[in-house]
């Protein structure tokens, strides 16, 4: 699995399981995962991105999940903690990062100085700040093999990267990644709004993200989902749904993530795969869903 | 322990060196910088003035240049880098990688600050960006306890700055897109959080509402005084609970800690606020000039005329140690 520098690049789409954002428990996640082997997705990126102290599974059961899922013929990519602040959260991600075995998607600068000290190949996540080619240059001769574009970015940014990066450097020896469905991640902070929703302190946060498989709605005063509150991380409002702007997305992209959101995502994967164009759209529904990044406009909004 | 302080004019600068800070931090006038509000920052011959003054002080002139650089005009930026050398810059604060390499590439003399925007909370991240790009000094996220940030600097040589006074950012900065999502501008792609063309005050006849690009924030009773919709800091419902669900309009006062940041061997004490006025900055700056000399001689005690001075020029008048403190977050 580690022993590639060769063109990665392929022809097709390939879909990708990003990793769970939310905290469920051992049991719930054991069961997904299970189901999930069964799944037609490509790529599967497994581990805890948000919080150090969420440990349902510990990490020889993330690699057991990891073998599992590479028997089923996918490729498992270990996803690394974005916000590290404790030598205790660094080691931690020292280990993940020598695992010796498996991808590491980096989310943290640090993630990138591990891996490239120990020359390993890697995936730039989605919460590295990657605007213009020259720094995603850079990343390459570190390492990176796929690139995962920050959520903000727009279809023109992406064109524009790929573009500029083509002139300056070259062909494009590396995969691109589009989060193309799920709440987005948007922020990420030291203070936890879930347990302060429920007025207890960090320190003593009873792990109260459990009660909350889909985190906790933070709406307008008018009733519009603005956010969605999970744990230290901030979400969409709306669930992010490229459906309908797939085939553009396609054009860009090798890799498609879907982020896991319901126990079921093989329904969500079968509605992309859908070949149906008038089907496709009608997965799309405007109240819950938005592609207003994709489209150059605020995350929020639609444009139809 | 330097006190840096922030200039969005050349009147704020010059009130800055009059009172006292060692150095000064400002930004061109354009989307290069984290702080790109209409009507502040400096054109060429403003910055030339202002690195004289700065000269004839015998201080420091910081450039921010810590917005990410786009993919097409990406000479903006990179020029902008030249300019600020050109025109007498003694550090450059930037966050993007591709400025970073171009900084150190093309001057390698030059002092490089990593901006807080390049979100480095740990030794391994720390690490990347001196080995890569030679910075001497790291700006610190507001997300690090005070432990943690002594922790830090007893595992780094490096130049560790922390952010002193200021507006309150609670999330990991550059790393937070809350203000794209509503608007479609971030700081990182534009260099402003919750843009003021887009904001909007609504009045009926029970309340003010406050708007950002047509999202409410806030919804203010005729007794209440009303802030601007920091989008982070706006009154939402979460379930049937209406509550300041991320952060209470607040700034950060780390004051009563300035002891501890000076043993913790912390280089610089940041002042935020490059789009506050002249007259905002010189009674900051004279307060925490006071403060630091105090602690310097080892006759620190917080003065109450200090607190009250610095609650005063605060965001909803209230101060907070924000994330030094365990307890806040």
């Amino acid at each position: 699995m580690l022993d590639s520098d060769t063109s990665l690049v392929s022809k097709t789409t390939r879909f990708a399981l990003g990793p769970i954002l939310y905290f469920w428990d051992r049991t719930t996640v054991a069961n997904f995962y299970s189901d999930v082997q069964s799944h037609d997705f490509d790529i599967v990126y497994l581990g805890e991105t948000v919080c150090s102290k969420r440990r349902q599974v510990s990490y020889s059961e993330w690699l057991d999940l990891a073998f599992l899922i590479t028997a089923s013929g996918k490729q498992a990519v270990l996803s690394s903690l974005v916000l590290i602040e404790a030598k205790s959260e660094l080691m931690a991600l020292k280990r993940l990062c020598e695992n010796n075995q498996f991808w590491v998607e980096a989310n943290d600068i640090a993630a990138i100085h591990f891996l490239a000290e120990q020359k390993l190949p890697f995936v730039a996540g989605p919460a590295i700040n990657i605007y213009n080619h020259h720094s995603l240059k850079q990343l390459r001769d570190l390492g990176m093999q796929r690139w995962v574009m920050p959520v903000e970015l727009s279809q023109q940014w992406l064109k524009d990267i790929k573009q500029q990066y083509r002139s300056a450097y070259g062909d494009i020896d590396f995969e691109i990644e589009v989060f193309a469905y799920g709440h987005l991640p948007l922020a990420y902070s030291a203070r936890c709004f879930t347990a302060r929703s429920e007025s207890r302190p960090k320190d003593d946060c009873a792990f109260c993200c459990l009660n909350y498989p889909k985190g906790r709605v933070i709406r307008s005063q008018d009733n519009q989902d603005l956010f969605v509150m999970n744990g230290i991380q901030t979400l969409s409002g709306k669930c992010y749904n490229l459906i309908k702007d797939l085939h553009d997305v396609q054009a860009e992209a090798q890799v498609i993530r879907l982020s896991p959101e319901q126990l079921d995502m093989a329904q969500i994967l079968k509605q992309f795969k859908e070949s149906d164009t008038l089907a496709k759209q009608n997965y799309y529904q405007q109240e819950f869903h938005s592609n207003g990044y994709w489209r150059a406009i605020a995350g929020i909004n639609t444009v139809s | 322990m330097e006190l840096l302080c922030p200039a969005g004019s050349f009147s704020a600068l010059k009130a800055a060196l009059e009172e006292g800070a060692d150095a000064v931090y400002i930004g061109f006038k354009d989307d290069t910088n984290a702080r790109h509000f209409a009507g502040m920052n400096f054109i060429d011959q403003d910055f030339l003035r202002a690195s004289q003054l700065v000269k004839q002080y015998r201080k420091k002139l910081h450039v921010a240049i810590n917005t990410f650089a786009h993919p097409v005009g990406f000479e903006r930026w990179s020029k902008a880098i030249d300019r600020a050398v050109e025109l007498g810059a003694d550090v450059l604060i930037l966050s993007d990688m591709a400025l970073l390499q171009y900084a150190n590439r093309n001057y390698p003399d030059l002092e490089i600050h990593l901006s807080v925007q390049a979100s480095a909370t740990n030794t391994a991240a720390i690490d990347f960006y001196r080995k890569q790009y030679c910075v001497k000094r790291v700006v610190l996220p507001r997300v690090l306890s005070l432990k943690q940030v002594l922790q830090l600097s007893q595992s780094t040589d490096l130049e560790l700055e922390v952010f002193a006074f200021g507006s309150l950012c609670i999330m990991s900065e550059g790393r937070c897109y809350l203000s794209s999502y509503l608007t479609g501008e971030s700081p990182n792609t534009k260099g402003a959080c919750s843009p003021a063309k887009f904001v909007e005050w609504r009045e009926s006849d029970s309340y003010l509402e406050t708007h950002l690009n047509g999202f409410l924030i806030d919804r203010y009773e005729p007794d209440e005084a009303a802030g601007y919709p920091t989008l982070c800091k706006g009154r939402f419902k979460v379930d049937e609970r209406l509550y300041h669900a991320l952060e209470e309009p607040t700034s950060l006062n780390t004051l009563e800690i300035l002891p501890q940041l000076k043993s913790a061997n912390i280089s610089a004490v940041k002042i935020e606020g490059r789009q506050r006025s002249p007259a905002y900055v010189r009674s900051i700056t004279k307060v925490w000039r006071q403060a630091i000399d105090a602690c310097l001689a080892g006759d620190f005690s917080v003065q109450k005329d200090w607190m009250t001075k610095l609650s005063e020029l605060s965001e909803g008048r209230q101060t907070t140690l924000g994330a030094y403190e365990r307890s806040w977050q």
